[in-house]
Formats: C-alpha cells, structure tokens, sequence
C-alpha cells in the first residue's frame, strides 16, 4: 500500500495527542499529576495541537477536502465515520475540563467528569483507528489481530514520553511517569515484534489461484497485464518495497523509536533537572522520528489482493 | 447511509457472467466500456497525457491474460476484470459519507460523486480492484452495469445491455439476473460450474466466472503408448460392425 506522507503524520500525531489527553484526564482527576495551571496549558495545548494537526492533515489526503465534513455521517457502518465523528466528539468533554481545570481549578466533579469522558473519547478515537485498517480483509498485513493493540500501545508510549518531557518543566525527577514510560516503550516494542513476527509468518488464504478461479489445470501466472503504463491500482495498492530495505528500515524503526527512548528514559530517571530535561526532549524526538518510520513501512509493507492480478503468486 | 439493504434470497441480482473458456482477449469489452462511460452517468472517465509516454487513465473494465498448468495440458485465459457487484460489498460499509452505496432494487454499486470525498477507503476494501481514483475530478470511479444503458428506454430493447456484453465479438459476456435461479445466466452458471472469485473473503460477488472447460485439455504429456495389437476384428467386415456398434 502507498504510505500517504498525511496518513502517516495523522495517525502517529493524532494517536500521541489522545495518548497525552488520556493521560491528563485520567492522571488530574486522580490527582496522580500535579495541579498545576500551567502544566496544565501546556499538557493540553500540545494535546490539542497534536490531534488537530493530524486531523487537518488527514483532510489532505482527500481527493475533495472541502466536503470532508460528510465524513461525520455514516458513523453506522463505517471505522472511518466513527473516527472522525469521535475525535471531533471528543473535544467537547476536553474543552469542559480544560474550562473548569485552568479557569476555576476544578478537577473533581463534574470537571472531572469530563475528564475521564474525554479520555474514553480518546481511547476510542484510536481505536477507531486501528479498526480502519484491521477491517480491511484483502489486506493480510492489516487484517491482524496486532494492529489494534499496535495503534494503542505506539499512541500510549509516544503520549507517555511527550507528557515526561513535558511535566519536567515541574517537576524536577518525575520517577512515577519515567518509569511508566519505559513500560511503556518496553511493551510497546514488543507488540510491534509480535506484529512483525506474525506477518512474516503467515501467507493469506488469497492467491492468484482464489482471484481468478482458474488452476485445474496447474499453477496459474500472469501472461500480460491489461496495460503498459501504471494505473491508480498499482500506484495505490501495488507499492511494494524491497526486502533489504524493509529489513534496514525496521532496524532503524527499532532504534529510533525504541531503543534510543529506553536510554533515554533511563538516562533522564535518573539525572532529572536540565539533563533529564534533554534526555527527555531527545527521547520524544527519537520516537517521533522512529513512529514515522514504523507507520510508513506499515503501508510499505501491506500487500493488497489486487496485486494478485498484476503478478504476485500470494499476499 | 451506507448499510446495506436487506437482501432476501430471490431478490433480484443484476450481474455479469463471464466465460473463461471462451473469451479470446480483445479487449474489445474493454473498449466499449470506456467508449460509453466517458460520456456516461459517471463521465468522465479522465485520462492523462494520453498521447504522452505515460499514458494512465480510469478505467472500469481491464483484461489480464493468464497462463494454467504447464507443458502440452496447459492454456492461455484471457480475465476480464470489472466490479462485481458483491452481496456484501465492504467498499459501500465503509464509506464514511454515504456517496458509495447498493441499490436495493436492483444490486447495483454506485457512487453518488456529487457526495464522494475521495478518501479512497473504498478502493482499499475491495479486493478485486473495481474502484479507480479520479485525481482530476478527486471522486472514485467505479463500474455502473452501464444502468443508463439497462434501462435506457431510448435505445432499442435489445440494446439495453451493458456495453461490454453488447460487443463482446464471442459471446463472453452475459448480463442478467443472478438473484433469480430460473434465469438464463444463474442456469449457465449451474451448469458450467460458475465461479465466485476470492469467496474466501466473504464479499459474495454476484459476478460469476465461468471457469475454462476440462474437456479441450491436451493430454498430459506420458510415456508413449506401445504401439496397438493388431485388431483380431481387422478384414471381418461383421466384427467391423460389432465393434462399431459397441463402441458407441
């Protein structure tokens, strides 16, 4: 599949964003972070400024942008409807307990309230997400059971290591969020080995024999394809990359997004102050470089069924 | 929205029969498809730099040629490849704004491109690559079973046919009602064996293919025969007869 640099930017912004605004309206309300007014204009600012931008960057993608507020109605039967239909939702409580958290300092009742509302909306805006791509059946890489918890688990570390940063503005050697963002990254790398295990495993039930009905005779290969020049089909669904990059490109998605942040993580648990600031800066920089590279190979690496018609034996 | 209609067994299923076995790869299907849709209902059908050298275009109908089996026992088929108009077409399900949808009426997919978004979800949710993007106009295309052909009451009635059925120079292409067991094409698809492609899937096409008969295979290449004993009936004109007879 054609990795769309906009689809890309949306789902690793957008997927930090509810992580951070998970956090913030579960962590506040608990009082497990501080309540502080300006912590709390920062948290929210880079939350919101995470999920618009990749909200407005999705509509880019769009063939017809204009029209994109179509896309609130079919919420019924359609991942990507309940999407955007959620994370626009989700701004409501948000907003409220924005409202009542840094204008009168409220954090229980019903500001709080709203805190743990936007946190499920939150939650189920990224799930909405994972289930775009694993409803999709003629896609093997994608119709899997790891790419749910992939979308959770990457949201979660990467809003973890914004809200450590963040929070080391005040506080000077936040352990408890530290070590909860090295779970995180931990956890995390090893949902997305599993989910690379189990695509290099596996083989789809589709093959070119199962697309053309034909191969009572034998094996089945294309002769000729129907055109010379390229087409949308395999523009879009026949984006293929080639093993030795893959293979360099998940060592890079490895380090980047994995290893350089649990050094970092470590690093910054336990100087704190300036230094932990730093390592904390360059762990969510190194992640955001990494989940980049992680979402562009997870289009790169997705093998449509159409390419049964182009050439390929199996998906 | 994008639910699908309820579809009770006998509702009507209109759809295309395709005939491996005898399509000869014209391309001519092809063409008339073209030729027709670019001033059809889902006109037009936008091509770049066509005299360019990298001419690309929408297209809703494309013919791949593929090989079966190998050595003398096996054959060339020709793949016409066009939208099949599912039963349960997840391209309509996950449209988010309603503009890709199933007509109850008839089972034709359409897309409503006065609503399309062009997300392209549609195209990532059908298998079979039915559902071309249109970058100039920034809407999906798709198929139509030419329905300003079917029920076109300005065309002579034995016109009102898809335009790749009404040219196909052999008689591939076969358009009817697939809901209804009693028609023309579901009795061609009974007794040819018609296919569903990918069923593994679940999106019930109601498109069938019909797969290349058996009976035209070479035989499979083998150790050659012994040469035959001399027929003990040779010269006998009656047990000529006999033989003949209970050869039949």
């Amino acid at each position: 599949m054609h990795p769309t640099f906009s689809i890309v930017f949306f789902t690793t912004a957008s997927g930090a964003g509810f992580a951070l605004l998970l956090l913030i309206g579960v962590g506040v309300p608990l009082a497990l972070l501080p309540d502080d007014a300006g912590f709390g204009a920062a948290a929210l600012l880079v939350a919101a400024v995470l999920i618009a931008g990749g909200l407005v960057s999705s509509a880019f993608h769009l063939g017809r942008p204009e029209r994109a507020w179509r896309a609130f109605s079919q919420w019924r039967s359609s991942w990507l409807s309940r999407e955007g239909a959620l994370s626009v939702l989700t701004f409501v409580p948000a907003v409220i307990f924005a409202f009542g958290w840094l204008a009168f300092g409220a954090t229980g009742g019903f500001a709080g309230l709203c805190g743990f509302l936007a946190a499920a909306g939150a939650v189920a805006s990224v799930y909405c997400t994972g289930m775009i791509y694993a409803s999709l059946k003629p896609i093997r890489q994608w119709h899997n059971p790891w790419v749910v918890p992939n979308y959770f688990a990457l949201g979660l570390m990467s809003g973890f290591l914004v809200l450590d940063l963040i929070l080391r503005f005040w506080v000077v050697r936040p352990v408890g969020i530290g070590l909860l963002s090295l779970a995180a990254v931990l956890v995390a790398w090893w949902i997305k080995e599993s989910y690379w295990r189990s695509i290099d495993a596996g083989t789809a039930a589709s093959t070119v024999a199962s697309a053309t009905g034909l191969g009572r005779r034998g094996a089945v290969r294309m002769l000729e394809r129907p055109h010379t020049e390229e087409n949308y089909l395999l523009t879009e669904m026949g984006f293929r990359i080639a093993r030795k990059h893959r293979r360099r490109l998940r060592n890079i998605a490895r380090l980047a997004a994995f290893l350089v942040p649990v050094v970092a993580v470590l690093v910054a648990l336990v100087w704190g102050g300036g230094a932990g600031r730093i390592a904390a800066a360059v762990a969510v920089l190194s992640a955001a470089l990494g989940l980049v590279v992680e979402r562009w190979l997870f289009f790169a690496e997705a093998r449509h069924t159409v390419t049964l018609y182009y050439g390929a034996d199996q998906v | 929205m994008t639910d699908l209609p309820a579809s009770p067994p006998g509702r009507k299923q209109l759809g295309l029969v395709i005939d491996l076995d005898i399509c000869v790869g014209c391309h001519a299907c092809a063409t008339a498809c073209k030729e027709w849709n670019s001033g059809g209902h889902m006109a037009p059908l936008t091509d770049f730099h066509p005299y360019g050298g990298d001419p690309q275009g929408v297209w809703f109908n494309r013919i791949h040629s593929f090989e079966e089996g190998d050595g003398e026992g096996a054959r060339t088929v020709h793949f016409p490849r066009s939208c099949l108009h599912c039963a349960e077409p997840a391209c309509v399900t996950v449209c988010p704004t309603g503009a890709s949808y199933k007509r109850a009426e008839d089972g034709i997919v359409l897309v409503n491109e006065a609503i399309c978004i062009g997300c392209k979800l549609c195209s990532w949710a059908c298998p079979y690559g039915a559902r071309e993007f249109d970058a100039d106009v920034g809407v999906m295309k798709k198929c139509t079973l030419c329905i300003d052909r079917i029920y076109n009451d300005n065309l002579a009635v034995e016109e009102r046919l898809p335009a790749c059925v009404m040219v196909c120079p052999t008689h591939a292409r076969h358009f009817g009602d697939l809901g209804d067991p009693n028609s023309a094409v579901s009795e061609m698809v009974a007794r040819r064996g018609g296919l569903d492609l990918m069923p593994e899937l679940g999106y019930r096409p109601v498109n069938k293919y019909l797969p290349p008969r058996l009976d035209r295979m070479a035989p499979a290449p083998g150790p050659a025969e012994p040469p035959a004993a001399p027929d003990p009936a040779e010269g006998n004109r009656l047990l000529r007869w006999i033989d003949r007879l209970l050869s039949r």
